[in-house]
């Protein structure tokens, strides 16, 4: 059930790393989309699991690998039920992003043929560009690319074009990390399915912004991190299509993942274990479960309705600084700024800022062709989150104002 | 030496501003040093059995490191280059205010440095 009253005090002390200092100075931290700070209820979840649960799972009879087994199964229904999946065999534990779009992209090697066409979009992170290329260069098949415009947004009507009978794949991001860009994946979905392609959408970014519902949008894969999900790092979550998932050989063979094992031929567990060789992170994806609850305990919505309040004020109190210049200026997008400031290079800006305990990203954000496409060689980028607050943001803009003051 | 950070960067980026400008004949690919967030250009000369050294960075404040490095090592025999210790850079308080990135762009630039001495050396 969510909150209708949204308490920002009480929610920055569900974070005990947002008290803590930096270089003297009181740490703010605005670089969530390269990983989000951790609740003490996720901390503490772990400390738990250590202190009164560790055990392996699916393999002993005794008490506590039971109880770690249905704790890890439990994790596995609340990520089911948070994505609206039909089936919560349909949800694999992975080590990140990352690992997920591997595991997918490896399962496509025997699936594709010389002269098959994927489409990937202008907008991804290396993870969903590298993987892909690697496929083509084993397969044989060809890279299309959906172009964006200067809005930091697809052009859907290029993407038209791109499909043919030959698209086997198509992945995109739900949500750009350099800019932000809230992409029309439902579309690009139902428009690759009149094509017989599958849709991976990495959704990352999304996840921890609004309410995602696979079903509804019909993806065939959908991937995330539990650290930008306010759970601990090592932990990703791959959904795919129960249809797609048996179709897709394992990735890495192990104990777990095994039906029957002879000298002569293994045969597979069935889902999910197919794909979750060895001994998983079983503390991790417990803790991730727990913060899943805890963002639904906030709420998506009031998450949703406070970032963008707070993505309207850092926007306007940004451009009132003279010679900035935000890129991906398309209103449908989540709290991120990615920008520069005339001439001033990002690692100047974030380097100085640093010293006032300010934390943000710059360069080129694992997203080159992006930076390509605005020709700069990168940007500084703040990423917001419900636990930051209009002050930190006017303690970014006096740290800005310093900083364009030192370097000009 | 300085009161506060603000002082030391200013310090920086002043060094900066006034490292002299390098031929842009040199800012080849060949020139860039790699570890670094920002663009290095380091080019190296051997005039009168010294080496002289000119560079250049997008950024500013790498612009000063390399100024404190260039004032250092510039205008030395390759023997020197190659035996000097870089621990002033430990003791100037730089690398602390470096992160773990930044520092191993700092530790490019002197290995470059100290390559190309090797090499003048060994003509």
């Amino acid at each position: 059930m969510e909150n209708n009253t949204f308490n920002i005090g009480s929610i920055r002390n569900d974070f005990p790393i947002l008290n803590s200092k930096v270089k003297g100075k009181q740490l703010i931290y605005l670089d969530n989309a390269a990983t989000t700070q951790t609740p003490k209820a996720v901390i503490d979840s772990i400390v738990s699991y250590y202190s009164n649960l560790n055990a392996n799972i699916h393999r002993g009879v005794h008490y506590l690998s039971q109880k770690a087994t249905e704790a890890y199964e439990d994790a596995r229904k609340k990520f089911q039920k948070q994505l609206n999946a039909k089936s919560s065999s349909e949800i694999i534990f992975t080590s990140g992003t990352t690992h997920s779009i591997n595991l997918v992209a490896n399962g496509f090697i025997d699936l594709l043929n010389k002269g098959d066409e994927i489409i990937v979009s202008h907008l991804e992170h290396h993870s969903n560009i590298v993987p892909w290329q690697m496929l083509c260069e084993k397969t044989g098949a060809t890279m299309r690319v959906i172009p964006m415009n200067e809005k930091g947004e697809l052009i859907f009507s290029e993407y038209e074009k791109l499909l043919s009978d030959k698209t086997k794949i198509v992945f995109v991001n739900h949500v750009s990390n350099a800019l932000g860009t809230i992409n029309p994946v439902k579309e690009i979905i139902s428009k690759a399915h009149e094509f017989g392609a599958a849709v991976l959408i990495d959704g990352a970014q999304a996840l921890p912004h609004f309410k995602v519902d696979v079903t509804d949008l019909d993806a065939d894969f959908y991937v995330g991190s539990a650290h930008k999900l306010y759970g601990p790092t090592g932990v990703g979550i791959l959904y795919g299509k129960e249809d797609w998932l048996t179709k897709i050989p394992p990735y890495q063979g192990g104990g777990e993942m095994i039906d029957e094992v002879t000298f002569e031929k293994t045969t597979y567990a069935k889902l999910p274990n197919k794909f979750e060789a060895g001994t998983p992170n079983i503390a991790g994806v417990i803790a991730s479960a727990v913060a899943l609850d805890y963002i639904n305990r906030v709420g998506l919505d009031n998450i949703a309705k406070y970032e963008k309040e707070l993505l309207d004020y850092a926007t306007g109190k940004l451009l009132e600084i003279d010679g900035v210049k935000i890129y991906g200026d398309t209103s449908n997008k989540t709290s991120v700024i990615s920008f520069n400031i005339g001439n001033l290079h990002h690692y100047d800006i974030g380097s100085i800022i640093d010293n006032e305990g300010i934390a943000v990203r710059t360069g080129h954000h694992c997203a080159q062709p992006i930076m390509d496409y605005f020709n700069v060689s990168g940007t500084v980028r703040i990423s917001l989150s419900f636990y930051n607050t209009k002050e930190e943001i006017d303690s970014l803009i006096n740290a800005i104002m310093m900083a364009k003051k030192m370097l000009s | 030496m300085f009161s506060d950070w603000t002082e030391k960067y200013e310090y920086i980026i002043d060094l900066g501003k006034s490292l002299s400008v390098i031929d842009p004949k040199f800012k080849t690919p060949e020139n860039t040093i790699k570890g670094c967030q920002s663009k290095v250009w380091l080019h190296a000369e051997n005039t009168d059995n010294k080496i002289i050294f000119t560079a250049d960075s997008d950024a500013i404040i790498t612009k000063g490191i390399i100024a404190i490095l260039i004032r250092v090592f510039s205008n030395q025999s390759a023997k020197d280059i190659i035996n000097a210790k870089s621990d002033f850079i430990e003791e100037i308080g730089l690398k602390q205010h470096l992160s773990q990135t930044r520092a191993n762009g700092l530790s490019s630039m002197v290995k470059q440095i100290k390559l190309y001495a090797i090499a003048y050396s060994n003509k």
